[in-house]
């Protein structure tokens, strides 16, 4: 999806504005999101690709404007919504209306594997097509659905740095095509080549592809 | 703030943010799918238990232990699970040296290695920092005033997947003999994105 959440090369935001002794939290509703995101993932009802997807299908103008984590409390409402757990009108009264799904819930004995990120290798159907060395062209694809191939690396030639295994694909489990697991490698592309001919000369940009974003350049 | 619509006068009233999401929160709870109680355990961890700390003593342990820095940048999630510390999988660990010099990002979300950095700061999930890294790393530098030669390859690792990244600096000089505790305060969060350099001796906190 060409959306505004795929920034890369984008223009007019301004200089970075670090912050100093940053807390972990700016406000005690922000830590309830983060919770409520973590503890949601047990009842397996969607996955990461799901949650990144909500979010990059709020409109354009909501995405530039929420913070980071009401854009989180958007996406999830979104997906519980959509995956059937809760109703709009439930979030509008402030109450549950009708009775939970039986699923999955995170209790205390969790608490370590929600503090770790979920595994998303998964065995592979076939050899990987690449191995490092390969020159390598991305694919011009412009899928109006989930893509992790950002647009400023579409139609691109670089070389295959590494072959990091086999993962969930994340533009299939967002389009209902299943895991459909796919080779990921490390992409590396010049600096020129992603900017044009006056680009930092000693610019390198890696991304890391799935398999079906490349062909033999 | 997107959901807080409008202002309010009376600073006792819960902003339309807070409202909301306690909405989602007791909602979530009634219907079963959450229990407060353990998202408490969950804000507590991100809190107090996880953070920088936990990468700076993998980085530590590397610049006095040649074997665990070979290890490291083999395999940074099993080196350091090795650690006593849990760490998802493909965690990668790239090295700084004079000719290179590597700066993390994800341009697509905000994708981070929270298991050895803790959450993220707020400039990482920014748009200023997401359009810019990929594209004028070292104008994104410059805003954390950081100046590298012209002739220093800078390699952007965009997250684009389930992989992540940590920077691994070189030991500042003048540290002959520190101890890993000691070094390991030199080794700022900044530096394992990319943003920043180790800290100088002179620099050392207390």
């Amino acid at each position: 999806m060409n959306g505004v959440h795929d920034m890369g090369g984008m223009h007019g935001f301004g200089k970075v504005e670090p912050e100093t002794n940053e807390p972990a939290f700016h406000a005690a509703w922000e830590a309830r999101v983060l919770a409520m995101q973590r503890a949601l993932r047990f009842t397996r009802a969607w996955n990461i690709d799901m949650s990144r997807d909500a979010i990059e299908r709020l409109p354009a103008h909501v995405y530039l404007s929420a913070s980071y984590y009401e854009k989180w409390a958007l996406g999830i409402e979104r997906k519980a919504i959509e995956c059937g757990l809760i109703d709009a009108d439930e979030i509008e009264s402030g109450r549950a209306l009708r009775p939970g799904k039986p699923l999955p819930r995170m209790t205390r004995s969790d608490l370590p594997l929600a503090s770790t990120r979920g595994s998303f290798s998964r065995p592979s159907a076939a050899p990987a097509r690449f191995k490092p060395g390969d020159r390598v062209r991305t694919r011009n694809l412009n899928p109006p659905t989930h893509t992790r191939l950002p647009r400023y690396a579409r139609d691109r030639e670089g070389a295959v740095e590494a072959v990091r295994g086999c993962h969930v694909f994340p533009d299939s489990v967002t389009t209902a095509g299943g895991e459909n697991p796919q080779w990921l490698y490390t992409v590396v592309f010049d600096g020129r080549q992603l900017w044009g001919a006056h680009a930092d000369p000693a610019l390198k940009v890696s991304i890391e592809a799935f398999e079906p974003y490349l062909e033999p350049a | 703030m997107y959901m807080s619509g409008h202002d309010h006068d009376d600073h006792s009233e819960l902003s339309p943010t807070q409202l909301r999401v306690r909405a989602l929160e007791t909602v979530l709870t009634e219907k079963g799918y959450v229990d407060p109680a353990v998202l408490d355990l969950i804000v507590e961890h991100y809190e107090t238990k996880t953070g920088p700390h936990i990468g700076a003593r993998a980085i530590a342990r590397a610049w006095v232990d040649a074997g665990f820095k070979a290890a490291l940048l083999a395999d940074a999630t099993k080196a350091i699970t090795g650690l006593g510390v849990a760490v998802g999988e493909h965690l990668i660990a790239v090295e700084n040296t004079p000719a290179r010099h590597n700066l993390v990002v994800c341009t697509l979300c905000s994708c981070y290695p929270w298991d050895v950095l803790g959450l993220p700061p707020t400039w990482y999930k920014s748009a200023p920092y997401r359009s810019r890294a990929v594209m004028d790393p070292r104008g994104v530098l410059a805003d954390f005033g950081v100046t590298l030669s012209a002739t220093t390859e800078v390699r952007v690792w965009d997250s684009t997947a389930e992989t992540r990244f940590i920077v691994m600096p070189p030991r500042p000089a003048g540290t002959e003999g520190w101890s890993e505790e000691r070094l390991a305060t030199l080794v700022t969060r900044d530096c394992m994105i990319g943003t920043g350099l180790p800290r100088q001796p002179d620099e050392a906190a207390p």
